[in-house]
C-alpha cells in the first residue's frame, strides 16, 4: 500500500516509519527541510536509503501534494500542528483526488467531534487523553471511597 | 442585520467600522491579544477575544443568530473553516470569505466556500487591464450560470479589423454584445463593422476562449 503522510511531526514521522518497516511504500511532505531528521532518529541509514520519499512543502500547495503522489495514494494521513489545515488538506484528499483511507489528526475534540459526523476520520488525541485520565482519576475516587 | 466577523485585521476593522456606521449590529472575534486590545478601544463590547475556528468561540460571539458571517483571518485555511462550519453546522445563510493566496481558492472553491474575496486576485486582473498584452480581461465570470464576459483589443490586421459582426464566425455559444470606440460604447448587430482598436465585449460558454481571442489578435501573435 502507499501512503502518504503530511506533516512530519512527532506522531506523524511515527507512523511513516513504522508503515515503512511493515513493509509499505511512504511518502512524507512537511513544510520544513529539517523534518527528516525525525524519521533517521534511531535509523542506521538515511530515510531514502530505507525507501521512504521525502518532499519539503506546504500542505495545502496542490503542487507539493501532487510530487508527494497524492494522486496514487492509498491511505493520507492529515498529521501537521494545524487543526484546520489538517480539516482542509484531508478534504481536499477524499474529495479531489478520492484517497480511499484518509485519517486526520484534530486536536479541538468540538471540531473532531463534528467533523466526524460529517464523514471524516478524525482521530482526537485529546480526547483520548481526557478519557484515560478520567478513568484513572475515577478508579482513584472509587478506591479512596472503598478504603473510606 | 446580525454581522460577525471573524479577524480584526485591516480588513476585519475597517468592515466592522462600516457596517456599524450604516447602523447594523455587529461582532468581531479576534485571536491576538494586542490586536483586540487595539480595536477594543474603539469598538468597545463589539469585539471579543478568542480563536474563531474554535466552535465555542463563534456561539458565544452568537453565530446561531447571526446573519451574515465574515471570516477574514490572515490565514486561509482558517477562513475555509469558520466558513464551511458557518454554514454547515449553524446554517448561516450568507457568508463571505477572503482568500489570502489565490492559489488557494480551489480549495474554497471545492468545499463550497463561496463567495470567496481575494484582493490579490483582483488587483491581478487589473494589471491585466491595464497591460492588454496579458490576454483578454475576464469581467465577469458566472460558474454557476455558466457565462463569461471577456474584453477584448482589437488589434491591426486582425481578422475582426474591418470585418461585419456576421462574418466573424464566432462558435456557437458566444455573442459580441458590446463595441466601445472612442469612449463610447454601442450594441452592435449583426452588419456592425468591427474597426482595429476598438474594445469589444464578448460572452461566452466557459472554455470558448480560445477559439474566440484569435479572430481578434493580429497574425504575429497568433503565431506567438
Amino acid at each position: 500500500m502507499f501512503v502518504l503522510v503530511v506533516g512530519c511531526g512527532r506522531v506523524g514521522s511515527a507512523i511513516a516509519k513504522s508503515m515503512l518497516s511493515d513493509g509499505h511504500e511512504v511518502s512524507v511532505l512537511d513544510e520544513t527541510p529539517e523534518a527528516i531528521a525525525l524519521l533517521e532518529t534511531g535509523q542506521d541509514r538515511s530515510w531514502e536509503e530505507l525507501g521512504g520519499s521525502f518532499t519539503v512543502g506546504t500542505a495545502l500547495e496542490i503542487d507539493a501534494l501532487l510530487e508527494a503522489g497524492v494522486e496514487r495514494a492509498d491511505a493520507f494521513v492529515a498529521s501537521t500542528d494545524g487543526d484546520n489545515t489538517n480539516l482542509v488538506i484531508a478534504q481536499v484528499a477524499q474529495r479531489r483526488f478520492e484517497v480511499p483511507k484518509v485519517v486526520v489528526r484534530v486536536l479541538d475534540p468540538a471540531r473532531a467531534s463534528w467533523y466526524r459526523d460529517q464523514g471524516l476520520s478524525t482521530i482526537c488525541p485529546t480526547q483520548t487523553a481526557i478519557e484515560l485520565l478520567l478513568d484513572a482519576v475515577r478508579d482513584a475516587a472509587r478506591e479512596h471511597e472503598r478504603v473510606g | 442585520m446580525y454581522v460577525l466577523i471573524v479577524g480584526a485585521g485591516k480588513v476585519g476593522w475597517n468592515l466592522a467600522r462600516e457596517l456599524d456606521d450604516r447602523g447594523h449590529e455587529v461582532m468581531v472575534v479576534e485571536s491576538n491579544q494586542s490586536r483586540y486590545a487595539t480595536v477594543e478601544e474603539e469598538l468597545q463590547h463589539g469585539i471579543q477575544y478568542g480563536d474563531g475556528s474554535e466552535l465555542w468561540v463563534l456561539e458565544r460571539a452568537g453565530i446561531q443568530r447571526a446573519d451574515m458571517v465574515v471570516a477574514v483571518t490572515g490565514d486561509d485555511e482558517d477562513n475555509i473553516l469558520i466558513s464551511q462550519v458557518a454554514r454547515e453546522k449553524y446554517g448561516v445563510e450568507r457568508v463571505i470569505s477572503r482568500c489570502n493566496n489565490p492559489r488557494n481558492l480551489q480549495h474554497f472553491d471545492l468545499l463550497g466556500v463561496k463567495p470567496a474575496v481575494s484582493a490579490t486576485d483582483l488587483i491581478l486582473r487589473l494589471i491585466e487591464h491595464e497591460v492588454p498584452k496579458y490576454g483578454p480581461l475576464h469581467l465577469l465570470d458566472l460558474p454557476q450560470e455558466s457565462l463569461e464576459i471577456i474584453e477584448l483589443d482589437v488589434a491591426d490586421e486582425s481578422l475582426a479589423a474591418g470585418s461585419q459582426v456576421k462574418e466573424l464566425g464566432l462558435p456557437d455559444g458566444s455573442l459580441v454584445i458590446s463595441i466601445l470606440r472612442d469612449g463610447t460604447g454601442f450594441v452592435p448587430t449583426g452588419d456592425s463593422v468591427i474597426e482595429a482598436g476598438d474594445e469589444v465585449l464578448v460572452v461566452l460558454d466557459p472554455g470558448l476562449e480560445p477559439s474566440v481571442t484569435p479572430c481578434f489578435t493580429s497574425p504575429v501573435d497568433r503565431a506567438a
